[in-house]
This record gives structure tokens, C-alpha cells and sequence, in this order.
């Protein structure tokens, strides 16, 4: 039996750059996990869904565009409304560090802001996936 | 009967999800139920789409896909994208031009890395189809990975193979006679708000001139699926091949070339998992050595004898 991890790099909202999230993708990747990327511009219901489908083990959010206290809350809220608690929700991008105890207490497990190394969120993922 | 495959029965998404990664992670789990739900498939028609490349097979999916739900079907899309050698992972991006129908509840996607497996397909898509088979989908649309021209294997579990080229790439008509070229009962040439549109369909006309089948010549459609052109009459084509597969009985022939694949792939991996299993194998070999030391026995009739109770 081998288990790969599955990871869905995904880019709510309308924020439209998206160099970071293709960097993390390529690191993953290279790091031996299965990353799905969705592309620009979607819904939370859309990221969920996606989610479900590919049965990730991870759901990695970036955002550049300062909507995170909506977008990522609306994803971490539909995860647990459809009992997909045991996904690993992280996110990325340009986040106040005030705002990081919120995101944390609304169920996102770690924020990584810019400038952190790859090999970070990697070794963040393999220690602290659910399943 | 087992909870799964119940739920596998009513579509539910999280089952089917569920159960997917369990066969690509060949978990021993699997096994049950997918014994459970082969009685129940066969129903769905299976519709290969291959092609080069940037060929805009991903764009073509999801044109294919509204127009079969707007005809009250559900759709189920398998996604292949390459499994790195090097590192084992993989980047699955064939959603990015599908995301639209993430909100749709009849349309279900995967996206699979091919792990390893060669030929455009991964191994557990023989399974991947059975689930999406049981779980109510009326058309299963398959992305191989972008092909040469050898990767053909998409023939054998597609009911429908769709080639795809593009305009302009060259003597693309020449260079991929062999394989590619072999396996289409449809082609299409996709972008064909592209220059060069007239003469690859050209190309192709006269290349099919030299193929002799009196029943059924291969059609070739001209799509752009950015400016949503020839996707009905794609559609019809697709129609079109399926009643003829059934007219000329070479259907039953296709399904028995499929269960005959997946037949043969279990066993590889079967063979492949013991082969690869050191310690099992190691201490299979281990009983027969004190005897050939002996000269009791020949390393030949003791490897006959080890093949013997594997495959028995």
C-alpha cells in the first residue's frame, strides 16, 4: 500500500496572482505529494467541492488580496459543515500578523507569510497531516 | 454488502472519493468492495480523449461535459497528469480549465497521477472507472496524459477514443502515423480558430484515404472549444460511433478488450508487489537454497517450483 499525500493549492476570491501559490505547488510536488491546483478565482463552495472530489489531505489557501478574514473563514466554516475536519487547512500570503490568532481560532492550523522557506511548510505538512 | 459500496450506489461524492483513493493507494480494503460493485457496471459509456500536448484536451472536457449535461446526463471526468520519476509527485492542473462545473453536483472530477504507470493512463483507472460505473454516471470522459505517440493504452478501456491535434504543428500527420494515429474513431482538430486549420484536416483526409474500412470511415471534427465551435457536432460523432459499435457488435468485443486489460494489470501488480516485496521474496527463496547447495535440487525446477505456488 502507498500513500501519497494529496494537496489542493487553491486561490479563493479575486485576487488574481498567483506566482506564490505556483511556487509552493511546484515545491510540493517536488517534495513527492500529489498537488492539485484550481486555478484563479474561486468560491469557497467551489474549493470545498474540489476538496471532497480529490479527497485532499491538505487544502492550501493563498491570498494576496487582504480578504483572508472572509474567504479563508468561509472555507474553514463549509470544511466543517460538511465534516471534512480531518483536511489540514493552511494558508499563505500577505497576512497581518494580527489577524493570525483569528484565522487560527476560525480553524486555520498555520499561516504562512512571505518569505518562508519551502522546505517549512513542507516538513509543516508531513508532521501534521490528519491521516 | 458493505457500507460503501451502498453509498457508492447512491453517489455519494464522498464515497466515491473516498473509495478512489483507496485503489490508487492499492489499500487492501479496496478489494471487498470493489468485488461488491462490478455486477453493477457496465452501464456508462467511456470516451477517451488523447491527444499531444497543449492540445486543449482539458478545454475540449469541459465543453463535452456541459453539452452532456445539458442533456440531463451525469458526467464523470478522470484527469491524468504525469507522476514525476523523480520525485513521485505530481501537479494535477487539468481542473484549472474545469472549475465551472465544480459547482455542479452531477459532474464528478478526478484528477490522478500516472505512479509510475506508462502508456498515458495510470493503473488504477481500470478501478476508477468501475466506481464512477456503479455510482450512476451516464458518461465517463478520460484525459490521458499529453501523449507522443505511443501512448495508446487509452484504447483499451475507452468505449469512443477522440484524438485530438492541433493546426500547425508541422507535418504533425506524418510524424504521429504510427500509434496515435491508429487508435482514433474520432479525430478532432481542436484551436481551429488557428491558421493551418485546412491543412491538417487535409492532411488527415488523405491519410484516411489509404485506411480501408468499407463500414465506417473516421470522422474528423473541427473544434475551437474557446469559441465553443463543433462541440455538437462532436457530440453527434461520439453518438454516431457508439450506435455503430453496437450495430456491429464490436462493443462486446471493446468491453471483453477491457476486463482482459484490467485482468492483466491485476495480476502484474500482483506479481510486481511480490517480486518487490524483498523479505517475502527472500525468505520464499530462502527454503530452496540448503537444497541446491546439496545439489538436491536445480535453481531452475526451484524457481518452477516457487513460480508454482505464486500462481497458483
Amino acid at each position: 500500500m502507498v500513500k501519497k499525500i494529496r494537496v489542493l493549492v487553491a486561490k479563493p476570491g479575486l485576487d488574481g496572482h498567483d506566482r506564490g501559490a505556483k511556487i509552493v505547488a511546484r515545491a510540493l510536488r517536488d517534495a513527492g505529494m500529489e498537488v492539485v491546483y484550481t486555478g484563479l478565482h474561486q468560491t469557497a463552495e467551489q474549493i470545498v467541492t474540489t476538496a471532497m472530489q480529490e479527497d485532499v489531505d491538505v487544502v492550501g489557501l493563498s491570498l494576496l488580496s487582504g480578504a483572508h478574514m472572509t474567504l479563508f473563514v468561509d472555507v474553514a466554516e463549509l470544511l466543517k459543515e460538511k465534516k471534512m475536519d480531518d483536511v489540514l487547512l493552511v494558508g499563505g500570503g500577505i497576512i497581518p500578523q494580527e489577524d493570525v490568532p483569528r484565522l487560527k481560532k476560525a480553524g486555520i492550523a498555520e499561516v504562512f507569510g512571505p518569505g518562508t522557506p519551502v522546505e517549512e511548510i513542507v516538513t509543516y505538512i508531513r508532521k501534521n497531516v490528519k491521516r | 454488502m458493505n457500507d460503501l459500496s451502498e453509498k457508492i450506489f447512491a453517489g455519494d461524492q464522498r464515497s466515491i472519493a473516498r473509495l478512489i483513493t483507496l485503489v490508487e493507494n492499492d489499500a487492501p480494503d479496496a478489494m471487498e468492495t470493489m468485488k461488491q460493485i462490478h455486477p453493477r457496471t457496465g452501464q456508462a459509456s467511456v470516451i477517451g480523449v488523447t491527444g499531444v500536448m497543449g492540445s486543449g484536451k482539458s478545454s475540449l472536457i469541459y465543453e463535452l461535459a456541459l453539452a452532456y449535461r445539458a442533456q440531463g446526463k451525469k458526467v464523470g471526468i478522470i484527469a491524468i497528469d504525469p507522476t514525476s520519476p523523480f520525485s513521485g509527485g505530481a501537479l494535477l492542473g487539468d481542473r484549472i480549465r474545469m472549475m465551472e462545473l465544480s459547482s455542479d453536483d452531477g459532474v464528478f472530477i478526478r484528477s490522478m497521477g500516472t505512479r509510475g504507470m506508462m502508456g498515458g493512463l495510470t493503473s488504477a483507472l481500470y478501478d476508477v472507472v468501475e466506481i464512477l460505473d456503479a455510482a450512476g454516471m451516464h458518461v465517463i470522459l478520460i484525459e490521458t496524459v499529453g501523449v507522443g505517440q505511443d501512448e495508446v493504452d487509452i484504447v483499451k478501456i475507452a468505449d469512443t477514443t477522440v484524438v485530438v491535434l492541433i493546426p500547425g504543428l508541422g507535418d504533425s500527420v506524418q510524424t504521429i502515423k504510427a500509434g496515435l494515429m491508429e487508435i482514433a474513431d474520432i479525430f478532432v482538430v481542436n484551436k481551429a480558430d488557428k491558421p493551418g486549420m485546412e491543412q491538417t484536416v487535409a492532411e488527415l483526409e488523405s491519410m484516411l484515404d489509404l485506411i480501408n474500412n468499407p463500414d465506417r470511415r473516421i470522422p474528423i471534427v473541427a473544434t475551437s472549444a474557446k469559441e465553443k465551435k463543433g462541440i455538437p457536432q462532436l457530440i453527434t460523432k461520439i453518438a454516431e460511433h457508439q450506435q455503430y459499435l453496437k450495430t456491429s457488435q464490436t462493443f462486446e468485443q471493446r468491453r471483453r478488450q477491457r476486463y482482459e486489460a484490467e485482468l492483466i494489470e491485476i495480476i502484474r501488480k500482483r506479481l510486481m508487489d511480490f517480486i518487490f516485496d524483498e523479505k517475502k521474496l527472500k525468505s520464499t527463496v530462502d527454503c530452496c537454497i540448503d537444497q541446491i547447495a546439496k545439489k538436491q535440487l536445480d535453481p531452475y525446477s526451484a524457481a518452477d517450483q516457487i513460480l508454482g505456488k505464486i500462481l497458483k
